[in-house]
């Protein structure tokens, strides 16, 4: 039985559908990790939102929740980082990988097929999360246009965490490493204006939590969905629909050749 | 005709040359085994022809193809069971069959028949829904060899296909290398046994510090290597003395003592003929032994043997 290996865009598509056939199919098995990823940000909106939300105040007016969403759909988003990271760094440490890389398949076809997993994933966490934050009373205000560009935004930053989650996990092959990344998430999310208004940090830390790049995007969310915003004035408060373009763009820029590079390092 | 020549391959890990100028030849249809300590190279051998690996000097054509300007034509021609498990641990026993159909571009209808085909053949078609983590070692290293053999590649490499199977499993293993040689697939396999190499290949290549230090069928290898010892273990330590006279005495080629072991040894050149001879002299002598046995040399002895003799012709 001999069938010729046809190579071409069009049989690495095929190949990474596969690939993300595969990843569904762990979600079939094993839903456990799945749901928890889905439900956690759910979690931390009625944390945040009703346990710590009354002592919040809002820069500027505006109600707290209304505040904090689109500071939690980016969260989850970076939360995203998690699930690659631990999925690419399973299979390198395995034999897995090896196994895809002796097979006549194009070797993107292996990473674009993991990124379309992940995609899907970052969709069905932000519908989840969209709809708890209708349950809670948060709105867009500006049309179903602005509401889809800021869905938009947001799952380029997941896109750009995808790639940083491949590059890292290439570096490290460690899966049991992701418990590193669960808590330095945290500290990138926290100096950021998802939570609270930079403004009500020390000097240095609201420059930091200005430029972060979760910044960028929770704020454009908050003028496309028209929500209360941090109320900052500055450049990056000016121009955040254009940072959070230009950071997720960044980022891919920087770590996707590096990732490549990491891929093709395994043959060392 | 050579389906695996490597020549001069070298490669280079920081201070360790894994690789120092290995040359190998494959004749199509035969069961070639790399035999070598941990560390020898032998992984780095089976990267290199599989494409994983760069080699940083030398060449290696594999089924007619260069590993490094054609690696895509070789990887459509091989099969490759690596030392770590590389199979889908969530998924079940057909899901990965059917998966890795799908990556070498079967149509949905025919994975799925390849998978049950394959799962009849390593009698894994109980397990074939469960979970590959429920697996025993012996099922994994089965499937593991199922996904190698999707499109029966002409050729096929096994990394330490046996290294912590029990012996039954390991049996099962042989037969399918067996089976799949008989129907003409020629296969590189590595060990640390030597006992394996003797039992499943046509020629074995003796892989020492990158390099091969001896290749040839293993009788050939065998008698080379001064062959069987006929070991004679003393019931004390004042008796090595006179055993090992007795023994120099009555066979040619020089007793080896090891005074910890309480043993005496000689080659057995005519194997049964020499432990009679070795027998009959103890009892002419009026010795006793606690114990006198025909033994094939360990993969220690190999080796003790090839460097004793690359220092002499150095």
């Amino acid at each position: 039985m001999s069938v010729l290996p046809t190579s071409g865009p069009r049989t690495a598509l095929a190949d990474a559908a596969t690939l993300t056939g595969r990843a569904l199919r762990h979600w079939v098995r094993q839903p456990a990790p799945v749901v928890i990823t889905l439900l956690f940000p759910v979690l931390l909106v009625l944390m945040f939102g009703y346990l710590l939300g009354g002592a919040m105040a809002v820069p500027g007016g505006g109600d707290y929740r209304e505040f904090l969403l689109p500071g939690m759909f980016a969260m989850a988003m970076l939360f995203g980082i998690e699930t690659t990271y631990t999925a690419v760094a399973t299979d390198a440490a395995r034999g897995v990988t090896d196994r895809f890389r002796s097979l006549p398949i194009a070797r993107w076809a292996v990473v674009a097929g993991r990124a379309g997993a992940d995609a899907l994933h970052a969709v069905a966490a932000l519908a989840v999360l969209f709809g708890c934050a209708l349950a809670v009373g948060w709105q867009w205000h500006l049309g179903v246009g602005r509401a889809l560009a800021a869905a938009g935004l947001l799952l380029l930053l997941r896109l750009a965490m995808i790639v940083v989650g491949v590059h890292l996990a290439l570096l490290l092959r460690a899966p049991e490493s992701v418990a590193a990344l669960q808590i330095l998430v945290w500290p990138l999310g926290f100096a950021s204006n998802a939570f609270v208004a930079p403004q009500t940090m020390p000097g240095w830390l609201a420059t930091v939590a200005e430029w972060n790049p979760l910044s960028a995007t929770v704020a454009a969310c908050r003028e496309l969905f028209g929500n209360p915003g941090w109320g900052g004035a500055g450049w990056p408060a000016d121009h955040a629909v254009a940072l959070a373009v230009a950071w997720p763009l960044l980022l891919i820029a920087v770590s996707g050749p590096l990732a490549v590079r990491r891929w093709r390092g395994l043959d060392r | 005709m050579n389906v695996i020549e490597a020549d001069g391959l070298r490669k280079r890990y920081g201070d360790t040359e894994a690789l120092a100028g290995l040359d190998l030849t494959v004749p199509a249809g035969t069961v070639s085994a790399v035999l070598g300590p941990n560390g020898a190279g032998k992984t780095t051998l089976v990267r290199v022809l599989t494409t994983l690996t760069r080699p940083d000097a030398g060449t290696a054509r594999v089924a007619g193809h260069d590993v490094r300007r054609e690696p895509g034509r070789v990887r459509a021609r091989i099969g490759l069971v690596g030392q770590a498990t590389a199979v889908d641990e969530v998924l079940g026993g057909r899901e990965n069959l059917v998966l890795f159909g799908r990556l070498h571009h079967l149509s949905p209808a025919r994975a799925r028949a390849r998978a049950e085909e394959l799962l009849t053949r390593f009698a894994l078609t109980g397990a074939a829904d469960r979970p590959v983590a429920t697996y025993s070692g012996g099922m994994r290293r089965r499937l593991d060899l199922a996904a190698a053999l999707i499109l029966d590649p002409p050729v096929l490499f096994l990394d330490e296909p046996t290294t912590g199977l029990d012996p039954r499993a390991r049996a099962t293993v042989h037969e399918a290398v067996r089976a799949l040689v008989a129907a003409g697939t020629t296969v590189l396999l590595t060990t640390q046994y030597l006992e394996e190499a003797d039992r499943l290949a046509d020629t074995v290549a003796i892989v020492d510090h990158g390099r091969v230090v001896a290749a040839g069928p293993p009788h050939r290898l065998r008698a080379d290597l001064g062959a069987d010892r006929v070991e004679v273990v003393c019931d004390q330590v004042a008796d090595l003395a006179r055993v090992a006279d007795t023994l120099r005495a009555a066979v040619a080629g020089p007793p080896r003592v090891d005074p910890e072991a309480l043993r005496v040894s000689v080659p057995a050149a005519d194997r049964v003929a020499t432990l009679a001879t070795v027998l009959a002299a103890l009892t002419d002598a009026g010795l006793t032994a606690a114990d006198v046995t025909l033994r094939r040399p360990t993969l220690d002895e190999v080796f003790l043997h090839l460097t004793d003799r690359a220092q002499v012709a150095a």
